[in-house]
């Protein structure tokens, strides 16, 4: 009786978990295979699933009317600065909430994270005057900037309970040992939570790059990611789903071999803290 | 030097106070354990000295100078902690080198120091292992290993020996202990076990509730201790109590007699009683006999094996020559 259940049990979470999964990965695949499709098997009805003239015509196209690499360029350099800049000012920051906190420790964590609730087009408005203001409209620092002000509330967060899981009296150890505050965090700290720090480091480049809202809106195009690569196709004259596909397709595929090959430390880094 | 000096030491967390002023003098040179039951605030007191926590008030001074509210690295001394501490990222060398690292020595006196340690502490052939490699004994070795290179001007102990198992314990207390006599530094251990302070210590202090019950060497604790708490803490198995007829016969309010201090006999005695539990350990048995009028179950340590079973009756006579007399206050009465 006992087993059979067990056994029901576990056909239909995995049932679950598979059906979970295809749902999740369905867009994924329906864009990458539209990208393969001409523009009238993209709006073919019935939809094609597999059986049509696969064709690379359209990332061709892609590829001759915008310079991908100069996006890829610009996804990277402000994804990659917006995270390093971020993990810098959050060390010593989830350093001090996790080891020294205070009375109002817990309502700081919280008010960071409440202000990831706000909808960003709330404070557009400002944002964009002082981009005017200071020059910044459609340049990488900007949105090195604004990105990493964004997402520092939740690399804070993450790194506050990776470091709450080191035993402080290691780095009582360290103090006694004669380590300043500096060399504490630099010798003992930093390396004993690089695999946290690594993982909020990919979480935070993966929020980055996919980031939309402000990349679109305070970009123009020197500065220009991969999200507006994608938005440029997209076009008012009507819709070119192959091409707008193939573009996606373009666009997500860096970060989707990243997350492929870094999923294990993906994985550790978002259960982090639930099993021990 | 490693002369430590307590004046009106005080420690509160907000509103609780966890040691009303105390006054205490460690000596140079002399091995204090501060022992008492969990939450006495013998662990605060060494973190005090430490400077890992802030007093209240009152001044710490190491070797005459003020040390109150110097930061733990420049106060001379080196710490093993009860979890060892051990850096996880670090190999045995780089842990040790650690503090040495930090004060800035130079390469080759660091391999030499860190030489000498490991020699000492039998840790040669694990030097490039990491601590998660290690069983607990050696990593409480190489705990000691890191406070020994700094040759700082005392050691603190915090419950090093209780996350190692009995066998272990034995022999690590026997190291700790040659290793004081062999550096004559001052070391300041504290634990909970009276055991470990009774065979380790130059000098006692018993702690209660934040305040210090007595001060003085083993034996003297053992033969006179000022109070009850500090008479029923030292020794093992504990001493027993004694209250009403019995012990106003002597003019007091408590008697106190140690279980090695009762005779037991089968025939005759002064009190008599039925065996609740034998323990036959070979070298001693004790044996918890109920009946006793003011003291029930007695404890008695009779030297060597002797054949009682449950449910026997004994007779039993305390040597009033080691008996403990407390008023109702629970102080000793000379």
């Amino acid at each position: 009786m006992a087993r059979s259940t067990t056994t029901r049990r576990k056909i239909i979470t995995t049932a679950a978990a598979w059906a979970v999964g295809l749902l999740i990965f369905f867009p994924i695949y329906w864009t990458i295979l539209t990208s393969f499709k001409t523009e009238a098997q993209a709006i073919n009805d019935p939809p094609l699933f597999f059986f049509f003239d696969w064709t690379l015509e359209n990332y061709a196209v892609v590829q001759e009317r915008s310079d991908y690499m100069r996006f890829l360029w610009n996804s990277v350099i402000i994804s990659g600065l917006s995270t390093l800049l971020g993990v810098m000012i959050a060390v010593p920051a989830a350093w001090s909430m996790a080891f020294v906190p205070s009375r109002r420790t817990k309502d700081i964590l919280l008010w960071m994270l409440s202000t990831k609730m706000l909808p960003a087009v709330g404070v557009l408005y400002p944002i964009s005057l002082l981009f005017v203001k200071f020059g910044l409209l459609d340049t990488r620092t900007g949105l090195v900037v604004v990105l990493m002000l964004i997402n520092l509330p939740i690399i804070v967060w993450m790194l506050y309970t990776y470091f709450k899981e080191i035993p402080g009296e290691i780095l009582e150890a360290a103090r006694m040992d004669g380590a300043t505050l500096r060399e504490e965090i630099v010798y003992i700290l930093t390396p004993m939570a690089i695999p946290g720090i690594a993982s909020t480091m990919l979480l935070n480049f993966i929020l980055a790059w996919n980031e939309a809202f402000w990349t679109l809106n305070l970009t123009a195009a020197k500065a220009a990611p991969l999200t507006a690569f994608i938005a440029s196709y997209s076009s008012p004259e009507g819709l070119f789903f192959a091409k707008l596909s193939a573009a996606s397709t373009m666009a997500i595929a860096p970060i989707l071999i990243l997350g492929w090959f870094s999923q294990k430390q993906l994985v550790r880094g978002l259960t982090f803290g639930a099993v021990k | 030097m490693g002369r430590i000096q307590l004046k009106q030491v005080k420690k509160s967390f907000g509103d609780v106070t966890v040691i009303p002023p105390l006054d205490l003098e460690i000596e140079d040179g002399e091995f204090v354990v501060f022992v008492g039951p969990s939450g006495c605030g013998k662990s605060t007191l060494l973190r005090l000295i430490a400077g890992l926590e802030d007093t209240t008030g009152g001044v710490i001074e190491i070797d005459g100078k003020d040390a109150t509210s110097l930061p733990p690295a420049k106060r001379r001394l080196a710490m093993v902690f009860q979890s060892y501490a051990l850096y996880p990222h670090m190999t045995v060398r780089k842990n040790i080198a650690f503090p040495m690292r930090m004060a800035g020595l130079d390469k080759a006196e660091q391999d030499k120091r860190i030489a000498a340690a490991a020699k000492a502490l039998n840790l040669t052939d694990y030097l490039d292992r990491r601590p998660g490699q290690l069983s607990g004994g050696q990593r409480q070795r190489v705990a000691i290993g890191r406070a020994i290179v700094r040759e700082p001007a005392a050691f603190l102990f915090d419950e090093p020996l209780s996350n190692l198992d009995a066998a272990l314990r034995v022999g690590m207390r026997m190291e700790i202990s040659e290793l004081h006599k062999k550096l004559a530094t001052t070391m300041v251990y504290v634990t909970h076990d009276q055991v470990e302070a009774m065979t380790m210590a130059d000098k006692i202090v018993v702690l209660h509730a934040g305040v210090i019950e007595q001060v003085g060497s083993p034996l003297e604790l053992y033969r006179a201790p000022r109070n009850k708490f500090v008479a029923g803490f030292i020794g093992s198995p504990k001493m027993n109590f004694i209250e009403g007829k019995e012990a106003a016969a002597h003019d007091a309010h408590t008697i106190g007699i140690r279980p090695e201090h009762i005779d037991v006999s089968t025939t005759e005695g002064h009190w008599h009683g039925t065996v609740g539990v034998a323990e036959h350990l070979g070298s001693d048995t004790f044996i918890h006999v109920h009946g006793v009028p003011g003291c029930s179950p007695m404890t008695v340590r009779v030297g060597g094996e002797i054949p009682v079973r449950h449910g026997d009756k004994v007779f039993l006579t305390p040597n009033l020559d080691h008996l403990h007399r407390f008023d109702a206050k629970g102080l000793r009465i000379a």
